[in-house]
């Protein structure tokens, strides 16, 4: 184009450049988190000091002088406040860990379920989403523990099954294992099926690779994993022996005990996330085109190769970022348990800690950052898996 | 159009036979008593506007659709709800999509070696050389290590043309192969598909492309709300088409 405009000198005010305003507000609103924050942190100096609070992480040292319900560690009344921490810390780890590892089970379950094309599978997955995920946690929480649990009988009454596990008011009974003569045996056997199966699968994929045949991997994983450890234990004798739990007068002694607070909280958060993750598992397999399972169908792979190869390995790329946040859910609905008094984090540290020192400030600080720890921890392991299992575009 | 006439003529020995298949979609009337045999080595070509179940009609023949009543035979295995019988054919025959359907978590090669591997049970080796030579043959070997989503949509297609080769299936089955190609790209897929012709294969085609029709086909049908209007050599359809419907439907579509 051959025209006679002319081009306006460039006299642009800096007030009008966008790299410059962009600057400026990013300077300001430095300015105003810094001064707010070191506002807070003074004005909460100054009331302290007046007031007479002592503050900092001593208190730790401290003897608790309480008790706990559940420990997994040992645990006294003259332990510290630290030890107290701990303990609370593990609780939490430990129904967030068993609710993660149950809901993503039962989740997937219902979520293929609800797409099933046999109708009464599917309504019965459908009803259960709608049920669980619309009541909300804490009222579970309260039926599993008051409605249920604690309308358990009495010991002496207690509901039975096969002799060696008992439920009563006062928790489920489980037998527990006691390691007895023949138990390095046990477990090195154990260790070399385990070592075995990974050899066989691998020796399996290499065979189907350069010969074509496939093997039946599972099935011999499966033989491997009783042939092995069972003859160790005909070898070399029991491997453990049972502690049962046994009626001795007005209660059970002996196994292990699960308090019903846990056996409450773990299923109240279970079932609650598994809705969520159904309906995560559900969109995911949706979401891949019908034209992928067209495709794959016309090149003749059987139904349960194209669920494995071609369709799970895409859902997985949909399904991966809700559900890291359905366990970022269910890691921080745990703190629910102070509602019945399990002992977790919450209500162990940020509770009765809190209320024998006095010290709000420290306590909330330190359990706010566990929980952020745990959840970033979560996060981070879930993105690296997303990135490792990303689509390549472009 | 002047291309010219590829000459070789189709075999003695029947590949497809559709006796008098009917297909209902609901109430709606799919397909009409489709009657239609397909020789070794022949090449049709199926148009009609759409909805005028040409698409339905090929789906039938490896079941990605399910007929109602008549009869489908594929090299003479025929087409019941027998699991292993469908899979046999589906062995047979290949099927190249629209929308190509590459799977896109899987490279170009892993795309071609899947199905001989976990089907045909072919070492890693074999299925990688099998595959290689299919691309080569589509010319895209260099694009072998590829991710589908790192193509263009005429490389997809080519691809997804290997993929289906490296089954070495009997008959190939084309739903509307250029439809979502831009434009400069309908040539590449065409070329590969004339290359795939020359080479005697057994195709069914439902495409508008009438240029490929007149070059390639032994046999043009022309299908119209659920039948088979007219069927007829290619000179033949465009010159003396026999019925108002083709000629209308011509009419629409070359210019």
């Amino acid at each position: 184009m051959q025209t006679t405009a002319r081009v306006q000198p460039a006299r642009s005010s800096l007030l009008r450049d966008p790299k410059f305003r962009g600057l400026v507000f990013q300077i300001l609103a430095v300015f105003t988190v810094v001064g707010i924050g070191w506002y807070l942190f003074q004005n909460t100096q100054s009331n302290l000091a007046q007031r007479g609070i002592t503050s900092g992480f001593g208190f730790l040292n401290n003897t608790a002088g309480f008790g706990i319900l559940q420990s997994l560690i040992d645990y006294t009344e003259t332990d510290t406040y630290g030890r107290v921490f701990v303990i609370g810390l593990l609780n939490t780890l430990l129904v967030s860990g068993l609710g993660i590892f149950f809901a993503t089970l039962i989740g997937f379950v219902i979520g293929i379920a609800r797409l099933s094309p046999n109708w009464l599978l599917s309504r019965l997955a459908t009803v259960y989403i709608e049920i669980f995920r619309n009541i909300p946690p804490l009222l579970q929480i309260f039926f599993w523990y008051f409605a249920v649990l604690r309308a358990m009988p009495a010991p002496r009454a207690s509901y039975e099954f096969f002799d060696a596990i008992y439920l009563n008011i006062r928790g489920l009974y489980l037998p527990s294992p006691i390691p007895a003569d023949g138990f390095n045996v046990f477990a090195i056997a154990l260790l070399a099926a385990c070592v075995a199966i990974v050899l066989v699968a691998r020796w399996a994929r290499k065979r189907r690779e350069a010969t074509g045949q496939l093997f039946p991997t599972p099935a011999v994983a499966i033989g491997l994993l009783v042939a092995l450890p069972g003859l160790a234990a005909l070898v070399a004798g029991n491997p453990v022996t049972w502690s049962v739990p046994e009626l001795r007068g007005f209660n059970f002694v002996g196994g292990l005990v699960v308090i019903p607070e846990l056996v409450a909280l773990t299923l109240a958060l279970t079932l609650y996330t598994a809705a969520f993750i159904a309906e995560n598992v559900r969109s995911g397999i949706q979401a891949v085109s019908h034209g992928q399972t067209e495709a794959a169908r016309s090149l003749g792979l059987r139904p349960r190769h194209i669920l494995r190869l071609v369709i799970i390995p895409q859902a997985l790329r949909v399904i991966i970022p809700p559900l890291t946040s359905q366990y970022l859910n269910l890691a921080k609905n745990s703190s629910l348990a102070a509602a019945i008094g399990y002992p977790d984090l919450v209500s162990l540290f940020a509770g009765t800690v809190l209320n024998q020192t006095g010290q709000a400030i420290e306590t909330i600080a330190i359990t706010m950052s566990v929980y952020l720890a745990i959840s970033l921890s979560i996060s981070l392991l879930m993105n690296w898996y997303n990135k490792r299992i990303a689509l390549v575009e472009r | 159009m002047t291309e010219k006439k590829l000459e070789s003529a189709a075999g003695d020995k029947l590949m497809i036979r559709m006796e008098s298949v009917n297909k209902w979609y609901g109430e709606f009337h799919v397909l009409k008593d489709i009657n239609l045999d397909v020789r070794q080595g022949e090449r049709i070509v199926l148009c009609g506007p759409s909805g005028s179940g040409k698409s339905t009609t090929i789906r039938c023949i490896n079941r990605l659709e399910e007929h109602q009543a008549g009869r489908i035979i594929v090299d003479g295995v025929e087409l019941t709800s027998d699991l292993k019988q469908i899979e046999a054919i589906r062995r047979e025959v290949g099927m190249v999509f629209q929308h190509f359907n590459l799977f896109p978590h899987l490279t170009v090669l892993e795309n071609c070696t899947l199905a001989p591997m976990w089907v045909r049970h072919m070492p890693r080796r074999e299925a990688e050389a099998v595959a290689m030579h299919f691309l080569e043959r589509v010319r895209i070997p260099e694009q072998a290590l590829k991710y589908p989503g790192q193509l263009s949509g005429g490389q997809q297609q080519r691809v997804a043309i290997a993929r289906a080769l490296c089954m070495k299936p009997a008959i190939m089955l084309f739903d509307e192969p250029t439809s979502a190609l831009d434009p400069e790209m309908v040539k590449e897929v065409l070329d590969t598909m004339i290359e795939l012709a020359e080479s005697g294969m057994t195709m069914l085609c439902v495409t508008h492309e009438m240029g490929f029709a007149r070059t390639v086909a032994h046999r043009i049908i022309f299908m119209d709300r659920g039948e088979i209007v007219e069927q007829a050599a290619p000179d033949e359809f465009f010159s003396n088409p026999k019925s108002e419907r083709t000629r209308t439907f011509l009419g629409q579509i070359l210019h």
